[in-house]
C-alpha cells in the first residue's frame, strides 16, 4: 500500500528508509512521463501548487515548476524581490494570505533555518521544503538517492564522499540524512574551516585529506564552493581550494571503478572539479537535473494524495 | 477483503474457453494482425493479455506487441490514491500511432477504469482504433463504455464482489462471487 | 496599626535565622521578629502557616523598557510580574530609548516608576554615551542622579583601553560595573550555541570563548584598576571557571547566573520556538552541571531573571530574525527550586541568599534582609506547591516566555512592600500609589 501519511516534506532527518524507498519507487514511475511525447498527466488537475522562493534561484524552481506542471497541475511562482515581504509583510502573513487563496501546496526556500517548519505547523496546504538556510534541501537529496540507485543498482555498503563547504550546506546534510538511512557508508572533507564542529555525530568519517575521501569512493558529490565566502576569511583564496580539494583526472585515479561524479549545480568549473571530469564518462550531473523533475512530481504526487 | 457466500461462477477450465474464443474473435474481427497491439491494464488485465497473445501466436503465428498500461495516475478520484496499492510503471515499448489497441481488462464495472485507460492511450500516441476486451461483464456502466469482447456476463447486484483469481498471482485460476463480509 | 505574620517559617540569611518566627510590622518598618508575638488587638494579622516568610526578592538585571518600548512593557506591567513572581525590588538596565545615559532619563525612571509600581525600582546608568563602548558616559552625575551601578548590558565594550578607564572612574564613584561579556567577532552572525545542535541544524553556533574570552579579559582589569567587576547573565563552564580562580586571587569581582541557564540545554532550538533564543544562549548539559556547581560552591552569587520582554510580533518571525531575550520575572523562583533545591543543589537558605542578600551587597542597597528597623519588603510563597505556568497567568505586557506549560514549584503567596500588602493568595490587591 501507498503508505504515505505525512502532510509535509520539511527535511530528511524525519524520514524513515521506507519512506525514502517508497519515494524513490514513486519517481522511477514518473521518470518514464518525461520521455512520452505528452509529458503530462492529469494526476493533479484542479490542485494548485505555489512556489515561494525568498532566495533567488533559477533551477530548482524551474524544476518543481515543471514537475507540477507535468501532473497538470496549476502553478503560481512567486519569487522574492517581487514578494510583499519586502514591503515589510511577516512570512506568516504572506504564507496565511496565500492559505486563503485556497492553494494546495506550497514549496518554500528561505535563508531562515527553521522556516518552512514554522510554515508547516501554520497552515493547512502541504509545505515542500526546497531549502532552508543551510539545514535542509530534501529533494536534492531525493534525486541524489535516486540518481545512485539508478546508476549503481543500490544505496547500501557504497562508499559515499561528500567535497566542499560542508558548513554551509544544506545539500550536504540533507545527502548525509538519506545516504545513512539508506546504509551507505559516508565520509566528509574539506577544509578545517569549513567543516562543522560535532560533524561526527551524523555518523560519518571526516576528513581534510583529499585522498582519503576520494580513494575507492564509488560516489563522490561535489558541493558548491561559494565565492563569497573568500571574503569572510573562511579559505584563503580559490586558488589554494583548487589545489588542495579541487578534483581533476589525475586525482580521480585512486577512486573506484565507475566512480559517479555528482554536484547539485551550478558548478565552479574549473575550482570544485575540473572540465574534463564534469563532462566526462562519470559524470551524472546532467542526469540529476533529469531526475529532479521525476522526483519532485513524485513528492508532490504523494503529498497531495495522502490519505486523509 | 473477506467474503461471504461465496459462488465459483468460472473454473480454470471455463477461463481457458473463454480466452480461447475471446482470440479467435479478435483474430476474425480484425482480419490482418501487423498492426494489432494488445495492451492489459494493471494488474490483472495484464496477466490476461499475455495470454491472449500467447493464443494468438498458437493460432496465427505472430506475435503480437503486449503492452502494460497502470491507469492510477489518470483515476478522476484523487483521494483515492492513497488507498492504491504501489504505483508501477506503465511499459509500452512501441508505438501505438495508428494502430489497433486491444485493451484487456478483468472485470468491466461501471466503466471508469477503461475511460482512464483511453485517456493515458491518447497521450501517448493516435491509435487508429481502440478496442475493449474483457473476462467478465458485471453490467452497472456509470458511462457510455461497451466491451467489444465478453468472456462472460454475469449480472449482479451491487452488493456482490466479483473477484477473478489468476494463477499467476493467486495460485489458481477461478472466477467468484461474493458479498462483502464488513457489510453487515 | 501595625501588620502581624504569623505562623511562617522565617528565612533570613543576613541574620542567619531559619526557624518558625511571627513577624511584626509597623509604619513601614520590621519591628519585631520572635517566637509568639502578642500585638494590639488593632493590629491585622496575616495567618502564614506552612509558609516561607523571606526579605523581599531582588531582581538585579531586568529590562523595563521605560522609556522608549513601552509596546514591551511598562513600569506597571513589569511590576504586575515582579509581584507575582515575588520581587519587592527590581533593578532596571540601561539600554533603554533614549538609554540611561544622561541624568534626564534616569531622573524619569525613578519619577515614573514611583508613579506606576509599587515594587522598588533602581536604575543602573549605562557606561558609555549610547552604550556604544566610545565615549564615557558623565558617571558622576549618573550616580548624582540614583544610578546604583554602571553597565552597557546588551553590549560589551570592545575597546579594552575603555574598558580599563571605565573601571577605574567606576571604582573613584564606589560603584559596580556589571559586564556583559561578548567577543562580537566570534558571535557575529550566530544565534545559538556551538553545538551539535547547531551543526546538525546549520546554525552558525556562537562559541562559549566568545563570553569567557571577555570574562577573562576583563578579570585582569579588575585585578590592575582594582575595581569590583560583576560579570552578568554567566553561562558556560569556562567562565564558571575563571571567575572560580580569579575570587581566590581575592580579585574584587562576583557575578549572576539566570534559570534559564540551569534549566535548558541548547538541544532545546530544535523546536525553532523564539523563546528559547537568548543571548549568551542556552548551552550544554556540562555546562548546565558547571552553572549548578557554581552555584553551590558560590562562585555564582547571584540570580537574577535577564527579563527581556519582546512582543508576540517581534518574536512571531524566523528563528534568525527574532530578537534575543526571555521573560523571567513570575517564573525563576518556581524554577529556581525546581532545579536548585528539589535536586540538592542548594539548600533553600542558600537559594534565598542568592536572591537576597547577595545583590544587595553587591549594589550596596538597603535591602534583602529582615533585621529590626529595615525596611519591611516581604515574600511570603508555598515552598511546596506545585503549578503549571501558563500564557494566561503572564502578567507582563510580552509573553515570550519558555517556561509557558512547564511545572513549577513554589508559588508566591504573599508579597508586603514599605509594610503594606501588595499580593494577597497570590493575587494583586488595587492599590493607588500617591501622584
Amino acid at each position: 500500500m501507498n503508505n504515505w501519511k505525512k502532510k509535509d516534506l520539511l527535511g530528511l532527518e524525519d524520514l524513515t528508509a521506507e519512506e525514502i524507498k517508497l519515494i524513490l519507487d514513486t519517481s522511477s514511475v514518473f521518470k518514464e512521463i518525461s520521455t512520452r511525447p505528452i509529458k503530462k498527466v492529469p494526476t493533479l488537475r484542479g490542485q494548485t501548487v505555489v512556489s515561494l522562493f525568498f532566495e533567488i534561484s533559477t533551477r530548482t524552481r524551474t524544476s518543481f515548476e515543471l514537475a507540477a506542471k507535468r501532473l497538470s497541475a496549476d502553478v503560481v511562482s512567486i519569487a522574492s524581490d517581487s514578494s510583499s515581504t519586502l514591503k515589510g509583510e511577516t512570512l506568516k502573513d504572506t504564507a496565511r494570505n496565500i492559505e486563503a487563496m485556497k492553494v494546495d501546496a506550497i514549496i518554500v526556500r528561505h535563508s531562515c533555518v527553521g522556516a518552512p517548519h514554522i510554515l508547516a505547523k501554520l497552515i493547512e496546504p502541504s509545505v515542500i521544503n526546497a531549502g532552508d538556510g543551510a539545514h535542509e534541501h530534501p529533494t536534492q537529496a531525493l534525486l541524489d538517492l535516486f540518481t545512485i540507485r539508478e546508476k549503481k543498482g543500490r544505496i547500501k555498503g557504497l562508499k559515499v564522499s561528500i567535497i566542499g563547504d560542508i558548513a554551509h550546506s544544506r545539500v550536504a546534510r540533507s545527502d548525509i540524512w538519506g545516504l545513512k538511512k539508506m546504509g551507505a557508508e559516508v565520509t566528509v572533507c574539506g577544509p578545517r574551516t569549513l567543516m562543522p564542529p560535532f560533524i561526527e555525530n551524523f555518523g560519518v568519517k571526516k576528513t581534510n585529506v583529499l585522498d582519503e575521501a576520494l580513494r575507492d569512493a564509488d560516489v563522490l558529490i561535489f558541493l558548491r564552493m561559494q565565492l563569497e565566502r573568500q571574503t569572510s576569511n573562511l579559505f584563503p583564496s580559490l586558488r589554494e581550494y583548487r589545489a588542495t580539494f579541487g578534483v581533476d583526472k589525475e586525482k580521480l585515479k585512486i577512486a573506484g571503478k565507475d566512480v559517479l561524479i555528482m554536484h547539485p549545480g551550478p558548478i565552479n568549473r574549473g575550482i570544485e572539479l575540473s572540465p574534463d571530469i564534469a563532462d566526462g564518462k562519470y559524470s551524472v550531473i546532467l542526469d540529476q537535473v533529469t531526475n529532479g523533475i521525476a522526483v519532485r512530481m513524485a513528492v508532490l504526487y504523494l503529498l497531495l494524495g495522502r490519505e486523509g | 477483503m473477506e467474503l461471504k457466500d461465496i459462488r465459483v461462477i468460472m473454473d480454470h477450465l471455463a477461463i481457458d474457453r473463454a480466452l480461447k474464443r475471446i482470440s479467435h474473435e479478435i483474430l476474425e474481427r480484425n482480419k490482418d494482425t501487423h498492426d494489432l497491439v494488445i495492451i492489459g491494464i494493471r494488474n490483472k488485465g495484464a496477466y490476461l493479455a499475455c495470454r491472449l497473445a500467447s493464443y494468438i501466436k498458437q493460432i496465427e503465428k505472430s506475435k503480437l506487441p503486449v503492452g502494460i498500461l497502470d491507469i492510477t495516475l489518470y483515476r478522476d478520484d484523487l483521494t483515492a490514491i492513497s488507498r492504491q496499492p504501489i504505483m508501477r510503471k506503465t511499459e509500452i515499448n512501441f508505438s501505438i500511432d495508428d494502430k489497433k489497441i486491444v485493451v484487456v481488462d478483468d472485470v468491466l464495472f461501471t466503466g471508469r477504469t477503461i475511460r482512464c485507460a483511453m485517456d493515458a492511450l491518447v497521450d501517448f500516441g493516435r491509435p487508429r482504433n481502440i478496442q475493449l476486451a474483457i473476462l467478465i461483464d458485471r453490467g452497472h456502466r456509470e458511462l457510455p463504455i461497451r466491451a467489444d469482447y465478453v468472456g462472460k456476463n454475469v449480472p449482479t447486484s451491487l452488493k456482490e464482489i466479483i473477484e477473478v483469481k489468476l494463477t499467476e498471482v493467486d495460485s489458481i485460476d477461478q472466477v467468484i462471487v461474493g458479498e462483502n463480509k464488513g457489510d453487515e | 496599626m501595625g501588620l502581624l505574620i504569623k505562623g511562617a517559617k522565617v528565612i533570613d540569611v543576613k541574620q542567619n535565622i531559619s526557624d518558625y518566627l511571627d513577624v511584626f510590622v509597623k509604619k513601614g518598618k520590621i519591628v519585631d521578629i520572635k517566637k509568639s508575638i502578642s500585638a494590639p488587638k488593632t493590629t491585622k494579622v496575616l495567618e502564614a502557616k506552612g509558609k516561607i516568610l523571606t526579605a523581599g526578592l531582588i531582581d538585579m538585571h531586568t529590562h523595563l523598557r521605560e522609556p522608549g518600548r513601552e509596546d514591551e512593557e511598562t513600569f506597571f506591567t513589569a511590576s504586575k510580574a515582579a509581584l507575582k513572581g515575588g520581587f519587592t525590588s527590581l533593578v532596571a538596565m540601561a539600554n533603554t530609548e533614549p538609554p540611561a545615559d544622561n541624568q534626564g532619563v534616569i531622573e524619569f525612571v525613578y519619577s515614573e516608576s514611583k508613579k506606576q509600581s509599587p515594587v522598588n525600582i533602581f536604575c543602573i546608568g549605562a557606561v558609555t554615551m549610547s552604550l556604544k563602548g566610545e565615549n564615557l558616559a558623565d558617571l558622576a552625575d549618573l550616580k548624582g542622579a540614583g544610578a546604583v551601578a554602571f553597565s552597557d548590558d546588551g553590549h560589551c565594550i570592545k575597546d579594552s583601553h575603555i574598558a580599563r578607564r571605565a573601571f577605574e572612574y567606576a571604582k573613584m564613584l564606589n560603584r559596580v560595573i556589571i559586564s556583559h561579556c561578548e567577543d562580537t567577532d566570534l558571535s557575529a552572525g550566530a544565534c545559538v550555541n556551538e553545538c551539535w545542535t547547531s551543526t546538525k541544524l546549520g546554525f552558525r553556533g556562537i562559541p562559549a570563548q566568545s563570553e569567557s574570552i571577555m570574562v577573562a579579559r576583563d578579570i585582569q582589569l579588575a585585578k590592575l584598576t582594582g575595581a569590583r567587576v560583576h560579570f552578568a547573565h554567566v553561562s558556560c563552564r569556562e567562565s564558571v571557571d575563571l571567575i572560580r580562580e580569579a575570587k581566590k586571587e581575592k580579585i574584587a569581582v562576583t557575578c549572576e547566573t539566570c534559570p534559564h541557564y540551569f534549566t535548558f540545554s541548547d538541544e532545546v532550538v530544535n523546536t525553532f520556538n523564539t523563546n528559547f533564543k537568548v543571548k549568551p544562549p542556552l548551552r550544554s548539559l556540562q555546562d548546565i552541571k558547571a552553572i549548578k556547581r557554581g552555584l553551590a560552591d558560590g562562585t555564582i552569587d547571584c540570580i537574577v531573571t535577564d527579563h527581556a520582554p519582546h512582543t508576540e510580533a517581534e518574536k512571531d518571525v524566523e528563528f534568525e530574525y527574532a530578537p534575543f531575550g526571555m521573560i523571567g520575572l513570575q517564573t525563576a523562583l518556581g524554577i529556581s527550586i525546581r532545579e536548585l533545591v528539589k535536586t540538592k543543589v542548594l539548600t533553600l537558605e542558600d537559594l534565598i541568599k542568592k536572591f537576597t542578600v547577595a545583590p544587595a551587597i553587591i549594589l550596596n542597597l538597603k535591602k534583602g534582609s529582615l533585621e529590626i528597623g529595615s525596611d519591611a519588603d516581604i515574600t511570603i510563597f508555598e515552598p511546596e506547591t506545585k503549578w503549571t505556568f501558563t500564557k494566561k497567568d503572564i502578567e507582563s505586557k510580552s509573553k515570550n516566555s519558555p517556561f509557558i506549560g512547564e511545572e513549577l514549584i513554589g508559588r508566591v503567596s504573599e508579597v508586603i512592600i514599605g509594610g503594606k500588602l501588595f499580593l494577597k493568595r497570590g493575587q494583586i490587591r488595587s492599590y493607588h500609589l500617591p501622584a
